[in-house]
């Protein structure tokens, strides 16, 4: 025995708390990626505590696609970033804001 | 209490308290080293829950390559003046409320789960029956993957390529 299985599920929640606080509390573009980087990582956790729970396999399977899947979304979340930055040279969401109402970007 | 349980609370405190450093750092390279210590503690839980394929691979692809692209991109980013506050003025309350209400909620949700409570028993998944299983029951989930990687791969350079010829500013 290791550790009841709702104690897993609890951890990954945490770590998805706090995923979700730095994607909805940072002043900065790339933190907010970075706070969705946090969250998929607690997803991948949960899931392979499942797979352990129900003797499973499946679960591991899952978790090898979501981390193609969260590889694939910071290329193209990062390449975004720089070509936001080149084009109005500042990450600060509240900049871009002002720039889209102004309709500038 | 055998020696897994006491790892996996070891490792769980640390794997907590390294994110939420993360999520708190000023600068931002601090943050993305202080994540880079979470996905190896992240990796370590792998291998207790018996995924060692997998904790290779979270190594290999979330602090080796994501956590590098995303250094590269901090270092390339120069910001010229340290904000004033880390965290956004209006945002943090409704941030905080918001998120404490969703763990609230599954918290309750999972402690009345009668089948939660089920203690875990040790087994490891070896790399090469995961391969099997993977490749025998999931290959057109594998083909679609590498797909998505390359429509990853087209996008980013194109939106390389663009920024770089549209803009007249340079961050100089």
């Amino acid at each position: 025995m290791i550790v009841p299985f709702h104690h897993v599920v609890l951890l990954s929640s945490m770590l998805f708390f706090m995923g979700l606080f730095c994607t909805l509390a940072r002043k900065n573009l790339i933190m907010i990626l970075l706070g969705v980087e946090i969250m998929l990582n607690a997803g991948a956790l949960a899931f392979v505590g499942a797979a352990l729970r129900w003797q499973q396999i499946e679960g591991q399977a899952i978790v090898l696609f979501v981390l193609a899947v969260a590889a694939t979304e910071v290329s193209v979340g990062l390449a975004l970033i720089v070509s936001i930055y080149r084009r109005t040279g500042s990450v600060d969401p509240e900049v871009q804001l002002a720039a889209v109402e102004e309709g500038t970007p | 209490m055998t020696l897994l349980t006491i790892l996996f609370y070891g490792i769980a405190i640390l794997t907590l308290a390294s994110t939420a450093m993360a999520v708190t750092r000023r600068n931002m390279i601090h943050a993305a080293l202080y994540l880079v210590l979470s996905f190896f503690c992240t990796a370590l839980l792998f291998y207790l829950l018996g995924a060692p394929f997998l904790a290779a691979m979270e190594i290999i692809i979330y602090a080796g390559a994501i956590m590098v692209l995303f250094l590269f991109i901090i270092m390339m980013i120069r910001i010229d003046k340290a904000s004033a506050q880390v965290f956004r003025a209006g945002q943090l309350v409704p941030a905080i409320i918001i998120s404490m209400l969703w763990l609230v909620a599954l918290t309750l949700l999972v402690l009345e789960q009668p089948n939660a409570a089920g203690s875990l028993v040790a087994a490891q998944a070896s790399p090469g029956e995961f391969g099997f299983y993977v490749f025998r029951n999931h290959w057109l989930s594998i083909e679609i993957a590498s797909m998505l990687l390359l429509v990853a791969l087209i996008a980013a350079l194109l939106l390389g390529l663009g920024s770089r010829g549209d803009s007249p500013r340079k961050p100089s």
